[in-house]
C-alpha cells in the first residue's frame, strides 16, 4: 500500500537517493516541477515506468495536489 | 492523480511507492524552488523585501514607528515569535497615538499572498485594488516579505 510523505520526509528521501515522479501533463512538468523531479504523465505510466525506472529504489509520485 | 499512479506502480511491481499528496501546490506554497520555464519568471517570494521591519503584539507603536522610519520604511509587519503575521502597520496606522500598544493601532489579519504567484499577476492585482503593498506568507502564514507595488511595476 503506497505511503504518504509530507515534503520534508520528500526532500531527506530524494538527497538518499529516491526517485521523484511529476505525473501531471508535460506542459506542466515543462513549466514547473519540483528539483531531480522526472516527467512520466499518468496516461504513460504503464508504458514508461518499467524502463524509466528503477523498482528497487523508492518511488515517489505527486501531481498538482491530491485532486 | 498521484494515489492512482502510486497504486498503478506497486502493481507494476515496484516495492516502495510513496504519494506527495501536498504536490506542487504545497511546495510551492511553502515557497521551496522549482525548475522548468516558470521558475526563471520573477514571482512574489523573490521580489517581496524580507527587510520589512517586523514587531511584536505588545510593542509601543511609538517605538515601532521610530524604527521603522530610521530604517526608511513606512510599514511594519506584526508577527509573533514563528513569524506569522498578525498584522500590519502601513503609514496611516503608525501615526496613531504613539503610546498604544501595536495590537491596538494594527489593521489586523491582512490578506496575504503565496510566494509562487507571479510577478504580473501581483502587478495587476495591485493596481486594481488600489494595494500599494501586500503581505507575502508561506502556506502556513509565516512572513516572507512585503511586496510593494513598485517591486512588481518594473
Amino acid at each position: 500500500m503506497p505511503r504518504e510523505v509530507d515534503r520534508n520526509e520528500l526532500q531527506h528521501m530524494v538527497e538518499a537517493g529516491a526517485q521523484l515522479v511529476e505525473v501531471l501533463p508535460e506542459e506542466e512538468y515543462a513549466e514547473d516541477h519540483l528539483p531531480k523531479a522526472v516527467s512520466i504523465p499518468l496516461g504513460r505510466l504503464d508504458d514508461e515506468a518499467p524502463t524509466a525506472l528503477d523498482r528497487n529504489r523508492p518511488v515517489i509520485v505527486y501531481c498538482w495536489d491530491i485532486a | 492523480m498521484s494515489p492512482r499512479a502510486a497504486w498503478r506502480l506497486e502493481s507494476l511491481g515496484f516495492v516502495e511507492v510513496y504519494e506527495y499528496r501536498g504536490g506542487k501546490l504545497d511546495w510551492m506554497a511553502a515557497g521551496l524552488p522549482t525548475e522548468g520555464t516558470n521558475a526563471k519568471r520573477p514571482r512574489a517570494g523573490g521580489l517581496a523585501r524580507a527587510d520589512v521591519p517586523t514587531c511584536r503584539l505588545d510593542e509601543r507603536l511609538g517605538d515601532v514607528r521610530n524604527r521603522a522610519r530610521e530604517q526608511g520604511w513606512d510599514a511594519a509587519v506584526v508577527i509573533n515569535s514563528e513569524r506569522v503575521v498578525f498584522g500590519l502597520l502601513r503609514a496611516k496606522e503608525l501615526d496613531l497615538e504613539a503610546d498604544q500598544q501595536v495590537s491596538q493601532a494594527m489593521r489586523p489579519a491582512p490578506s496575504t499572498f503565496r510566494p509562487y504567484v507571479l510577478a504580473e499577476e501581483m502587478a495587476a492585482y495591485m493596481r486594481d485594488h488600489e494595494r500599494v503593498s501586500v503581505v507575502i506568507t508561506t502556506s502556513d502564514g509565516r512572513l516572507v516579505g512585503l511586496l510593494r507595488q513598485e517591486d512588481v511595476s518594473g
